[in-house]
């Protein structure tokens, strides 16, 4: 199943550029933002139930997420991916995802595609700080002694 | 017509994360390992994408309504805030430590593997415990 996929600066270019076509026809046909925490959170609230328009096109956009897996493996088997063992960590780093990614207003796609995109002063800030706790959380992981792995 | 346009840019955008490698946990670590065999290849996601909507971006900030009629409804904040800060900062190390965000999780989802599963539950209650949180202040 671990089959070694052929990354390159190109390929990752390129599925660049898909998000980024995605996040476009998001803005252009429906007026929204292609962020994926912002997507799902809001299939979560009760005031977004109430009005069909607004859960309509989230649930949607999901299900096409859901169908991308299914999409790839009739052209070819999956890409490798190999997730943390342990469940703590798993379900640590899931409640700070979910909980940062809504007090901040949004996560790689909303702040890091769309927001840059947009030239937006609030995502170049949100991004560079992101970046910075997640590359600190993996260097103290990885390189400090002792610690988880 | 929405729904099939929602669906698309949905189904686009999770085969532009598969493509990418940012459906891997192990890569996204591995480009967040500045101090270790860091692996540079998942900036080239964000130039990527960044420069496919820059113009259409510019083109859709100017418009009252979308093309399929719908209102415009993209941030119009600019100034960042603590809430802004915090938030992404505790994000951030979420995704060191899984080495996955919210997309790449849900398209991982269809793999039925139990840690995925795991994950993004834990990510569901997260976003819910913040709902919660919010409503209580509110009501003070």
């Amino acid at each position: 199943m671990s089959m070694d996929w052929p990354f390159s600066p190109w390929t990752t270019l390129a599925g660049g550029m898909l998000i980024g076509l995605s996040a476009a026809l998001t803005a252009v046909l429906l007026g929204r933002i292609a962020g994926i925490s912002g997507i799902v959170g809001n299939l979560l609230q009760p005031a977004t139930w109430r009005r069909s328009g607004e859960w309509h096109w989230r649930l949607a956009f999901v299900l096409g997420l859901l169908a991308a897996p299914l999409v790839w493996q009739i052209f070819g088997p999956l890409p490798a991916m190999a997730l943390p063992s342990d469940p703590l960590v798993i379900i640590s780093a899931g409640l700070l995802v979910g909980y940062g990614t809504r007090l901040g207003s949004g996560c790689t796609s909303g702040h890091g595609v769309c927001g840059l995109a947009r030239l937006s002063p609030r995502s170049l800030v949100a991004v560079l700080t992101f970046m910075a706790t997640g590359m600190l959380t993996v260097s103290v992981m990885r390189h400090v002694p002792g610690w988880l792995e | 017509m929405r729904a099939v346009a929602a669906f698309t840019s949905g189904l686009v955008f999770g085969l532009g994360l598969l493509l990418a490698g940012m459906t891997d946990p192990a890569r996204v670590q591995g480009f967040l390992d500045v101090f270790g065999s860091w692996d540079p290849t998942l900036a080239f996601v964000m130039v990527g994408a960044i420069c496919t909507g820059l113009l259409p971006f510019a083109w859709a900030n100017r418009r009252d309504t979308s093309l399929l009629g719908m209102s415009m409804e993209l941030p119009s904040g600019r100034k960042p805030d603590s809430r802004l800060v915090a938030g992404a900062a505790i994000f951030g190390i979420g995704w060191g430590l899984a080495g996955l965000c919210p997309g790449p999780a849900v398209v991982n989802l269809a793999v039925f593997r139990f840690e995925t599963w795991l994950f993004v539950i834990a990510m569901l209650a997260g976003m819910l415990l913040h709902a919660r949180t919010v409503r209580r202040a509110s009501r003070n």
